[in-house]
C-alpha cells in the first residue's frame, strides 16, 4: 500500500528547492481541448504525453491546461500553443506520437511543426 | 460512444469542475459476486433545476449557447444500459448533483473500465484549486486517494509539481494493483 508518509518525505526533502524555482512571469501555455469529442478522440494521452514531456525535459516556462470544445470537434484532440508574444498556434487530430515531435521543435527549438497545425489540414 | 468506461468517468467529471464544485467524489465499485460495476460521480456544485435534470441525458440538450448539442451525459446512460444495468442523475440547484451508473460486469457489451489511473490523475494534477475524492473497491478490496490529505500535507505545494505529480500517479497505480488482485476490469 502506498502511504501518505511517502507523500510527507517528499514534501520535506522539497523544502528547500521550492524557493529557488520561481515564477518566470511570460509562460508558454500548451492548451488541450478536453470536452466530449476531445476525450473521445483521443485528448486523455495527448495531454499526459505533454504534461510528462515538459516535466522530463525540465521546461520549466511552459504550462499545460485544459479547455472545452472549441467548436472544431472533427478535428480533435486539438492543442493550442500560446506563446507571449507570438500567434496561437493550432495543433490537430492529435496523439501522443505527434506530441512527442511537437515537444521536441516547437516548444524545445521553437520552429512550429507545420505538419500537424489547422492549416496544413484545411489546405 | 467511448472506448474505455475511464475515458466516460473523466467527461462527467468535467461537469462537476464546470458546475464550480470545491469537491468531486468519485467511486468505481466492482462486485464479482453480484456481476456489476457500479460508478458514482457526486459534487457540491451549482446543481441543476429538475427541467435541466430531466433534459441533461437528451443530446440535444446543453447549458452552452456555442452549438446545440451535449454528448457527456447521454454516451455514460447508453453504455451503463447497454449492459441491462441501469443509470439515474439527481440534482439540487445550490446542492450538487449525483451520477450513478450501474453496468452488467461480465455483460459482452460492457466497455473495459480502461485507464482509470490517467483519470484521476489528470483531474487532480490538471484542477489544482479542486478537491476530489475518488474510492476504488473490488471485491471489498479498496483504497481511497483524498486530495484534502494531501493538501494538508503539502501546505501550499501544487500537485503538478513533477515529484507530486508522480506520487500521486504511483500512489493510483499501486494501490489499484493491489485491490485488483487477479480481477481485471
Amino acid at each position: 500500500m502506498k502511504s501518505l508518509e511517502e507523500l510527507k518525505a517528499i514534501r520535506e526533502k522539497m523544502q528547500n528547492e521550492l524557493n529557488s524555482r520561481a515564477e518566470d512571469g511570460a509562460a508558454t501555455r500548451v492548451v488541450v481541448g478536453m470536452a466530449t469529442c476531445g476525450i473521445a478522440a483521443g485528448a486523455r494521452p495527448v495531454l499526459t504525453a505533454f504534461a510528462d514531456l515538459i516535466q522530463k525535459k525540465g521546461l520549466t516556462n511552459v504550462v499545460v491546461t485544459q479547455t472545452g470544445c472549441v467548436g472544431l470537434c472533427q478535428y480533435e484532440p486539438i492543442v493550442e500553443i500560446i506563446e507571449p508574444g507570438k500567434d496561437k498556434v493550432t495543433y490537430v487530430k492529435m496523439n501522443a506520437e505527434k506530441a512527442v515531435e511537437v515537444v521536441e521543435q516547437h516548444l524545445v527549438r521553437g520552429q512550429v511543426k507545420s505538419e500537424y497545425t489547422i492549416n496544413s489540414e484545411i489546405k | 460512444m467511448m472506448p474505455e468506461l475511464s475515458l466516460n468517468i473523466l467527461d462527467v467529471a468535467e461537469n462537476s469542475i464546470r458546475a464550480e464544485a470545491s469537491l468531486t467524489e468519485i467511486s468505481v465499485t466492482a462486485d464479482t459476486a453480484a456481476d456489476t460495476l457500479t460508478v458514482v460521480i457526486s459534487d457540491n456544485g451549482c446543481g441543476m433545476t429538475e427541467e435541466q435534470c430531466s433534459a441533461v441525458c437528451d443530446p440535444f440538450f446543453t447549458t452552452r449557447t456555442t452549438r446545440k448539442v451535449g454528448l457527456g451525459v447521454p454516451f455514460f446512460k447508453q453504455a451503463a444500459e447497454s449492459t441491462g444495468g441501469s443509470f439515474s442523475i439527481r440534482s439540487v440547484p445550490g446542492e450538487g448533483t449525483v451520477v450513478t451508473a450501474v453496468f452488467g460486469l461480465s455483460h459482452i457489451d460492457r466497455m473495459p473500465l480502461g485507464d482509470m489511473t490517467a483519470t484521476v490523475h489528470t483531474l487532480v494534477t490538471m484542477h489544482c484549486d479542486t478537491d476530489f475524492l475518488y474510492t476504488y473497491s473490488v471485491d471489498g478490496r479498496s483504497f481511497v486517494l483524498d486530495t484534502r490529505e494531501f493538501r494538508e500535507i503539502l501546505g501550499g505545494v501544487p500537485f503538478d509539481t513533477p515529484e507530486i505529480s508522480a506520487y500521486i500517479k504511483d500512489f493510483l497505480s499501486e494501490n489499484k494493483r493491489e485491490a485488483d488482485g487477479d480481477v481485471t476490469l
